[in-house]
């Protein structure tokens, strides 16, 4: 015992200490702050009002385009309209839109943002529509009568009676992020681990450390070094990411503004609005499923990796046996958006058993709801196949990391299985 | 003959199809340098490894001084294999600590014994270098140190002088003479059979999974040796007799053979009567043509 902890020591602290490591913990955050504050930033951007000018024979369309809150339309001569196309930056205008018949043409010096010319496009359908159907005979306060909007409100009644609002987008947005972030951390560590192996038989100590410990101690003492590495950098990330994120909103938002602003009444509408958009998800078990899935997840997939690793010679030799490991992976990647769009249908209950999805999928549907029998089966399915899977990874690894220039096949693979220690 | 360190009966080890040892018997006396000879993939290593506990035999026992060859007996032994190597991104001082924990000392008291060696050897100036500074000759001065840095009973090296240019050699060997002095088992296997006359005074030769041959190099010598001299006379005239029969000549060196029952004495008494003789030697087998002899007679 003695002995593993010293190797999950060493396997630590070597990768903690690299430089990689430190640049990928740092540039991790920032990336996902940007990815927040960008948007945010861009949104806001856009929201300012436009002037945008109107070049028109007559007054058929003129007067049907509405002034908006972000778009201000207004007709001008045709000899100010050719000035304009030859010198918009001095003028106060956005872009001329040209009506010629029932062709429109947007001009400007930029790039047309796409809101705008949405916006204009969506106005200018509804006029020509109206035409339309006034040419056919139909009366528009009949047809504007009967335009009418249906709201659902959409509630999970759980077995004690209880309503809760139920949120589509919070748990979309939730199992999206979850199931990413471990069908990242498995791929990125678990070929870590593999790199790992590889360099241990390329460097030639293997033969010395087996000769002080069992194979076994030291791919469990490497595995378990890199899963600390895994954790590490995921709680550095999430704190980073809150840290930058807090400081970005205090620089770019007035946040002085908005707290006197804010009553506390006002307050507390926000917080409470806060907690019915995630109603209904129960985050506290979301969060212990996703250490779990991360973990159990992680370990079923980096033994297999380490078997890889100890079969080949180098890391260029991998390909044939890492991809019967990945294409699960993959597979549970790729079922994400069908299995949130489904989330209680019979693939997404397959997908959420089998132990090689189930941790991408789990995660995924998890904040729409699963029956406690599910997640139970789920979790006991994937631990007894970790443990299936570290037994048989470890047969392969201790016969694999000895053989040296012998290119293993399947066969090969196959028969290590039978040697006895 | 005093008592085994190391004591392997009857062992059987497959891998498949393929049987790497096959009913091997040695037995390694206390104090001994013991040398474990035979071609290349006769079963050494597979032998070493199941000593080492790196893999377990099929069939067959294992006794380390006295008792049946345990888990507890690993920070007893130390080996040098031939495939060896370390970290290439660690610093010496920090992966020679690390290897030493591994075989079960304390931080301190590998600290203490590696600052003593590396003095000794004169690498102290290396223990901030990372190993890929070093050359390969330097890595393998660490590799030693590190495989006797916890003082075992029995000490395993695979060709430890590879890898050494000469000077860097015979202060090695010189090390491993002087554990040996201080009661350390050595097992040392290697194809420089030179070597193996110079430090060895046991040995076993494996062929083809099996024990050829095996005990003190003395008597192996004596079993090899075939009662064959060389004679350098003054003169180019010398005939068989009812003595001896000659094998070969080339000018005035011949080589002769007793025949059955004779004695060197009265080969020799015939000789001197008929000629002068400038030298009359009798030829014992180098271990080479003992290996030579041995594998190809199997």
């Amino acid at each position: 015992m003695h002995k593993i902890w010293l190797i999950i020591k060493r396997e630590y602290l070597v990768r903690v200490r690299k430089k990689a490591f430190i640049v990928m913990t740092i540039v991790g955050p920032l990336l996902m702050a940007a990815l927040l504050i960008v948007p945010t930033y861009l949104a806001e951007e856009s929201q300012e009002l436009r002037n945008i000018a109107i070049e028109e024979d007559g007054f058929e369309f003129t007067n049907q385009l509405e002034d908006t809150e972000f778009l201000h339309f207004s007709k001008i001569p045709q000899e100010k309209a050719t000035l304009l196309k030859e010198g918009f930056t001095e003028s106060n205008y956005y872009a001329l839109l040209h009506i010629e018949e029932n062709n429109f043409t947007l001009y400007s010096n930029q790039q047309i943002s796409l809101s705008v010319s949405n916006g204009i496009e969506n106005q200018l359908e509804k006029i020509i529509e109206h035409q339309k159907l006034k040419a056919a005979g139909i009366d528009l306060t009949i047809l504007e009568s009967a335009e009418s909007t249906v709201n659902i409100t959409t509630k999970i009644i759980s077995e004690d009676g209880n309503t809760t609002n139920s949120q589509a987008e919070a748990s979309m947005g939730i199992g999206f992020i979850c199931g990413i972030l471990i069908y990242m951390f498995i791929f990125m560590y678990g070929t870590m681990v593999m790199r790992g192996v590889i360099e241990e038989k390329t460097n030639r100590i293997v033969e010395v450390i087996i000769s002080s410990v069992k194979p076994f101690q030291l791919m469990m003492g490497k595995i378990l070094g890199v899963a600390l590495v895994g954790l590490t950098q995921f709680v550095l990330w999430i704190l980073l990411t809150f840290a930058i994120a807090t400081i970005a909103e205090l620089l770019f938002m007035d946040v002085s503004s908005m707290t006197t602003e804010l009553s506390s009444a006002q307050q507390s509408i926000l917080l409470s609005e806060i907690s019915s958009l995630t109603g209904g998800i129960n985050l506290a078990q979301i969060f212990l499923s996703f250490l779990f899935y991360f973990l159990a997840g992680y370990l079923m997939y980096s033994s297999l990796f380490a078997a890889v690793g100890s079969a080949v010679d180098a890391e260029a030799d991998t390909q044939q046996f890492v991809l019967p490991i990945t294409i699960p992976l993959i597979l549970a990647f790729i079922l994400i958006q069908p299995i949130m769009e489904n989330p209680d249908g019979t693939l997404a209950f397959w997908m959420s058993m089998i132990p090689f999805t189930s941790p991408v999928i789990m995660m995924v549907r998890l904040p729409f709801g699963v029956a406690n029998w599910e997640l139970a089966l789920s979790i006991g399915i994937l631990v007894s196949s970790f443990i299936l899977t570290t037994w048989f990874a470890g047969k392969i690894y201790r016969t694999g990391i000895l053989m040296y220039g012998k290119k293993a096949s399947y066969k090969e693979l196959w028969k290590w299985l039978s040697y006895k220690a | 003959m005093n008592e085994s360190i190391f004591i392997a009966k009857d062992v059987v080890k497959q891998y498949g199809e393929h049987t790497a040892l096959n009913k091997v018997n040695i037995s390694v006396p206390k104090g001994s340098i013991y040398g474990l000879l035979g071609p290349n993939g006769a079963g050494k290593t597979t032998l070493m490894r199941i000593i080492n506990q790196i893999t377990a035999p099929d069939s067959g026992s294992l006794l380390f001084d006295g008792a049946p060859l345990d888990k507890h007996h690993i920070s007893e032994i130390g080996y040098l294999p031939e495939e060896r190597g370390l970290y290439k991104k660690m610093k010496v001082g920090e992966q020679a600590l690390y290897l030493a924990q591994l075989k079960g000392m304390s931080y301190t008291e590998a600290l203490e014994k590696l600052k003593f060696w590396f003095k000794k050897l004169d690498i102290l100036s290396w223990w901030n270098k990372k190993v890929e500074e070093l050359s390969k000759g330097m890595a393998q001065k660490i590799q030693f140190v590190v495989t006797v840095i916890h003082e075992p009973k029995l000490l395993i090296f695979d060709e430890p002088f590879s890898g050494f240019d000469p000077i860097n050699a015979a202060i090695i060997r010189q090390e491993i003479l002087e554990l040996s002095e201080k009661g350390t088992t050595i097992i040392f296997s290697t194809h420089r059979m030179e070597s193996v006359e110079e430090i060895c005074d046991h040995i076993a030769l494996i062929n083809k999974s099996q024990t050829v041959l095996e005990g003190p190099i003395d008597e192996i010598k004596k079993q090899f040796t075939n009662n064959s001299y060389e004679v350098i006379t003054a003169s180019k005239e010398l005939n068989e007799n009812d003595y001896f029969s000659i094998l070969t000549k080339k000018d005035t060196t011949f080589r002769i053979q007793l025949k059955e029952g004779k004695k060197q004495q009265e080969a020799l008494q015939s000789i001197v009567a008929a000629m002068e003789i400038i030298s009359f030697k009798k030829e014992i087998p180098s271990m080479e043509e003992i290996f030579i002899k041995a594998v190809n007679n199997a």
